[in-house]
């Protein structure tokens, strides 16, 4: 076996009380494509950005080379030689192809840039991707795909020696993703290491020549790819193979209760084709699709956030209308959003204050929760929610990213909605919070709510899905039902689109 | 001496002033432009009703061009008076730079510029002359006002300044400072600014009243301007101090309010800054176009000193109607 | 237990104390005051009386600020209040209905701010800021670019006058602080406008009426604003179109970020915004009161406004932690307003 070119042995990283990563050990050989796999919150970004000095561990030893390293940040790591392209590029889309790729070393002349050479350069760059462009043009006139491969380009001319990929493929077509494949086998002959971050375990199986699985912030193993095969590299991922079993059981067993929402011919131009939708009291509808597929558009608009073209909703048989989230709250609807920080919790306010919100809002500013009442509410949903805080007087923003979820869904909760809408509900959050939040969907469901539960994690909408709805191009492009519902069988209706396209 | 002397000026002025158009003919039936700032303050507005009551009286055409405090307006309009071919150009110039140009294509049009109540910062021979008021005159004809009147007695005096750095300010405090130095019985034991505002006035006379033992120890307000006193007579009065009486006022500008205030008993006097500019310039113009006589280059206008003898109901009566 | 102790000695107060003591170091007089027709007089006095115009603009500025917004317009709808007022007033009308109409108008220009935040989506700075330039120019118009004068004593009451032998203005500006104080924290709106003011997105996913809550605080700021107009005016008894409230809205702003509400919005105290107000008022009348040269107005101010900010900031709060004897949680999270906490709620 050849000497790594860059090797991780026993990293540790904690956020305050949270060990994220657990004596994770991992390494790099030249010319090999590492498939860096596991759950949502398993530690794989940690990983990555200790390995690119986005973060620092806390124990263990970096060795690039056999040297040891200390990255101080990522771009002292890309000097080193590490460098990583992120499922969101994080290019400057108002900036020409030329100025992406040489920003912060851009050839000069006479102590100005030299433009020419830079595109000159730029150009015989992208030749070896096979990508004849306009350099001179605006990133963002470009597809992702194109915007993908530009980023590696950049990577690669830096950095040279580890190629490090966030997902790389989450937005690709198939199309897009055999020729970013091609690429990949190219530099693996020139005898970079790759590492590489997905999701889709058929492209694993495609491209990958070793693998190593973390879970719950340690490492599973690491094995040559065909040495496993996908159910044993399944097991690894999720450990938890026989209770998602049980839940999976659960969710197909279901019998769905009487109608509750109706949604007939609900539109918005460029957001959602026209749709209809029932939901039914103790179902839980499971949606999945593609990013930008239209997943949280629909949810959107079915919280009134945004409000359709055209359509008609029907709530447990009256007529109603959505002109805003408050008028879906009225309605007993409830959604958490899938950018928490963002659209979920109110940071600088207490547990507390954040628990009671949404019912306060509903119920006015006229008539206030008595303070006895707002802390019998919150110490409740922290007991039942198990929310881990110093106290309800504690201000959100320092909770961790699964506990700022439970107290959104005890937010919620506390207005005892009949239909409870999940964007993402379990993405960037620890694996024990986790479980236990698929362990909640399943249990208000039983209770008799409605549940619309978008998710990424296949596996997971798998377990608990009543029904599941794909989506694609914005519109509902098939529903499973029962024993119908596996991940295969998401995944086909999912990828359906790409052999259908070309003709 | 000098007051003798300045009573003696001011009533031959204020003839011309009050008794129209009797040797005026000189400038009967010409055309004079006018390029007037705007109407930011009552004394602006009071300028120019005067200005057209001078133009009316000598029988002169006068074309006015407000220029609404843009110095671009200003220079547009006296382009449009040279290209109407005027007899005469009145500016009051809204800054004092960037006038060379355009008053040089006056001079080459042979068309002489008056500037009114403001200088600028350009060479002499580009305009005829400039009327305006001696700031520090102002200062020293209220200091020599109070000489007068204290007449010996011992008077500590408190001062309301205007804005900080201001020329007014500046030059208002110096010659009342001037004007008090022959004496030694007057001081100014405090000094602040009142930023020309009633309001601002009215605060830091409290705090005056306070730190002088309630205004006991106060003998004289001397403010920069009318509006500040104002502000400052209410002061004195919620004190329960008698403005006038207990505590003497005396300002600067002549605006309506005080010679309510006059009337009233509650100040004493106040030094004009006289909004007529125009009538000085129309006479160096009339001298100027039908004798040849080349005027001083800085016509000082005088700085007329009122108080309650003068009719001071009248005087604001008349001022109201100037649009003070 | 140290808990309501503690919260009486907020850097606020100690800063008050300060100036004050340096007040009276500076002139002797500066704590006595005498009683004359049953009101009282004194350099204290003065502070609030003079305070109060900026202490009502801050009381509105608060609820604005907590929003995460601004208002640079109310100086501007000072003048256009103060102008309504002296005009209406000037031509006979009735007293109650000229102050229903300047309040009114007040109203309106918050109501337009607020919907060029709101409902535009304009960033408050830049909505305001129109109102700002603009509003001093509908006031002059409205005066005609004179200072509109008048005699009405009902009027001249507002600004001069006095009530349980304090002057007007402070009975007004403690009212409209007590009585905002109380609907904010007895209903649920001081939360709403915090829940706005942290995470306007979220709040609006919560239910709560963002756009509408938005509109309204301005409308209140507008209201404080017309408020404090009608007092100036009726202090100097003219509307002064050109100088009053020039600038005020710096004053404003800067009492609430004295009284601890963060530029960032959320937690919000209208109390210390009060307090914010007066030590400003404070400095300005020592100022007045000492005899320094006016020169020296302004440096002097800054000075003292740098230090009371060094004062409150975050480093010295930590400081002030570790050397206070008591344990309590350094004032990352600004002073709670609630006292009632569970067992697991204090601090560990």
């Amino acid at each position: 076996m050849a000497e790594p070119l860059l090797s991780a042995a026993h990293i540790d990283k904690s956020f305050l009380d949270n060990k994220v990563l657990d004596d994770v050990s991992m390494d790099l050989l030249p010319g090999e494509v590492h498939a860096l796999l596991g759950e949502n919150g398993a530690g794989k970004s940690t990983l990555i950005k200790i390995l690119t000095g986005a973060y620092t561990h806390d124990s263990g030893t970096i060795l690039l080379e056999g040297r040891p390293v200390h990255p101080r940040d990522t771009k002292h790591a890309q000097e080193m030689g590490v460098g990583t392209v992120y499922q969101e590029v994080n290019l400057l889309p108002n900036m020409t192809v030329a100025e992406n790729l040489y920003i912060g070393r851009q050839p000069r002349r006479f102590g100005l840039v030299d433009s020419r050479k830079m595109e000159r350069d730029a150009h015989q760059l992208l030749a070896r991707y096979q990508l004849d462009i306009d350099v001179g043009a605006q990133l963002d006139t470009y597809s992702v795909a194109v915007q993908q491969i530009i980023a590696i380009a950049r990577a690669v001319d830096i950095s040279g020696k580890v190629l490090i990929l966030d997902e790389p493929t989450a937005s690709l077509d198939q199309h897009e993703v055999d020729v970013l494949f091609a690429i990949l086998g190219r530099l693996k002959a020139d005898g970079m290491a790759i590492v590489f971050i997905t999701h889709f375990l058929d492209q694993v199986y495609e491209i990958a020549d070793r693998v190593t699985v973390l879970r719950n912030g340690k490492r599973v193993g690491s094995h040559p790819i065909q040495d496993l095969d996908r159910m044993e590299l399944v097991k690894m991922m999720l450990g938890q193979a026989l209770e998602h079993d049980e839940a999976m059981r659960i969710g197909k067993a279901r019998q769905a209760g009487e109608l509750y929402a109706s949604f007939r011919n609900y539109a918005l131009s460029g957001k959602a084709a026209p749709f209809d939708l029932d939901l039914h009291k103790g179902e839980i509808v499971g949606v999945a699709g593609l990013l930008g597929s239209g997943r949280t558009e629909m949810a959107r608009l079915l919280f009134g956030i945004d409000r359709p073209d055209s359509g008609e909703l029907t709530v447990a048989g009256q007529k109603a209308r959505l002109r805003e989230p408050r008028d879906a709250v009225a309605l007993g609807f409830a959604f958490a959003p899938e950018d928490r920080k963002i659209d979920g919790i109110l940071g600088d306010l207490t547990v507390r204050e954040n628990i009671m919100i949404a019912l306060q809002a509903r119920q006015g500013w006229t008539r206030p929760l008595s303070q006895k009442a707002q802390v019998e509410m919150a110490d409740h949903f922290v007991k039942a929610l198990d929310i881990r805080t110093t106290g309800i007087e504690q201000p959100v923003k320092f909770l961790s990213g699964g506990n700022q979820q439970k107290v959104v869904l005890a937010r919620w909760l506390a207005t005892n909605p009949r239909l409870l809408i999940l964007d993402e509900p379990t993405r960037g959050i620890d694996v024990g919070a986790h479980a236990e939040i698929i362990r909640m969907i399943n249990a208000l469901c039983d209770q008799g709510m409605s549940l619309f539960v978008i998710s990424s994690e296949l596996d997971e909408i798998v377990a608990y899905s009543s029904r599941v709805l794909v989506l694609r191009d914005r519109a509902i492009s098939g529903e499973l039902r029962g024993a119908e519902i596996t991940q295969g069988a998401i995944m086909e209706m999912i990828a359906a689109q790409h052999e259908v396209q070309p003709l | 001496m000098k007051l003798v002397n300045l009573l003696a000026l001011s009533v031959s002025t204020f003839a011309v002033m009050g008794s129209g158009a009797m040797a005026q003919s000189g400038l009967e039936g010409m055309t004079i432009g006018f390029s007037q700032i705007g109407s930011e303050s009552g004394w602006r507005a009071a300028e120019t009703s005067v200005t057209r009551q001078q133009a009316e009286e000598w029988g002169v055409n006068l074309q006015f061009s407000d220029a609404q405090q843009r110095q671009e307006n200003q220079i547009r309009a006296i382009r449009s008076f040279v290209a109407q071919g005027v007899d005469a150009i009145l500016l009051a110039p809204v800054v004092a730079t960037g006038w060379e140009e355009v008053l040089s294509e006056a001079k080459d049009a042979e068309i002489p510029v008056v500037l009114l109540d403001r200088g600028i910062e350009a060479p002499e021979d580009l305009y005829l002359t400039s009327v305006a008021s001696d700031q520090v005159l102002e200062g020293r004809v209220a200091g020599e006002w109070l000489v007068e009147e204290v007449a010996g007695e011992e008077c500590r005096v408190v001062e309301l300044q205007g804005t900080v750095g201001s020329s007014p300010a500046i030059n208002r405090k110096q010659g009342f400072e001037e004007a008090i130095a022959e004496t030694d019985t007057i001081e100014i034991v405090r000094s602040q600014t009142g930023d020309f505002t009633r309001a601002q006035g009215k605060q830091v006379m409290e705090g005056f009243l306070r730190a002088e033992n309630g205004g006991a120890d106060i003998c004289a307000l001397y403010a920069h301007n009318d509006d500040m006193a104002v502000g400052a007579i209410q002061a004195i009065n919620e004190a329960g101090l008698a403005p006038g009486e207990d505590i003497l006022v005396v300002s600067i500008d002549a605006v309506p309010d005080i010679f309510t205030a006059i009337a009233a008993g509650e100040a004493n006097a106040t030094v004009e800054l006289t909004p007529n500019m125009a009538g000085p310039a129309f006479e160096a113009l009339d001298a100027y176009l039908n004798d040849g006589v080349e005027p001083e280059k800085f016509i000082i206008t005088e700085s007329r000193l009122y108080t309650a003898e003068d009719d001071p109901e009248g005087e604001a009566e008349r001022r109201r109607g100037l649009g003070y | 237990m140290t808990r309501p102790m503690r919260s009486l000695v907020k850097p606020q107060f100690v800063a008050l104390a300060l100036i004050l003591l340096l007040n009276w170091i500076l002139f002797p007089g500066f704590f006595s005051f005498f009683v004359r027709d049953g009101r009282i007089y004194g350099s204290l006095i003065d502070v609030l009386n003079r305070g109060a115009p900026v202490a009502i603009l801050a009381i509105g500025m608060t609820a604005v600020i907590a929003t995460r917004g601004i208002d640079l317009s109310v100086g501007a709808v000072m003048a256009i209040a103060g102008a309504v007022a002296a005009t209406m007033v000037g031509d006979g009308t009735p007293l109650f209905i000229v102050l229903m109409a300047a309040l009114g108008v007040g109203l309106l220009c918050g109501l337009w701010n607020g919907t060029l935040v709101a409902v535009l989506g304009l960033q408050p700075i830049i909505a305001t800021l129109i109102l700002m330039v603009a509003g001093r120019g509908i006031a002059q118009t409205i005066t005609e670019g004179f200072i509109v004068t008048f005699n009405d004593p009902g009027l001249i009451f507002l600004g001069s006058g006095a009530m349980l032998g304090l002057p007007t203005p402070i009975i007004i500006m403690a009212t409209l602080a007590v009585l905002a104080t109380a609907v904010f924290r007895l209903t649920a709106l001081g939360l709403f406008v915090q829940s706005i003011g942290v995470n306007e997105s979220a709040s609006t996913y919560a239910g709560l009426r963002s756009r509408a809550l938005l509109i309204g605080v301005y409308a209140f700021a507008g209201f404080c604003a017309a408020t404090s107009g009608i007092i100036a005016a009726a202090d100097i008894r003219g509307a002064d179109a050109n100088n009053v409230g020039l600038w005020l809205e710096l004053d404003a702003i800067l009492a609430v970020v004295i009284g601890g509400t963060s530029l960032m919005g959320g937690r919000f105290s209208i109390p210390m915004s009060v307090v914010g107000a007066l030590i400003i008022q404070a400095m300005n009348t020592g100022i007045l009161v000492s005899g320094f040269p006016p020169e020296f107005n302004l440096l002097v101010k800054a000075a003292l406004i740098i230090v009371i900010l060094v004062v409150q900031s975050p480093l010295a709060g930590r400081i002030w932690y570790f050397v206070a004897p008591s344990r309590e949680r350094p004032p990352d999270d600004r002073p709670s307003r609630t006292t009632a906490t569970s067992a697991e709620g204090g601090p560990k």
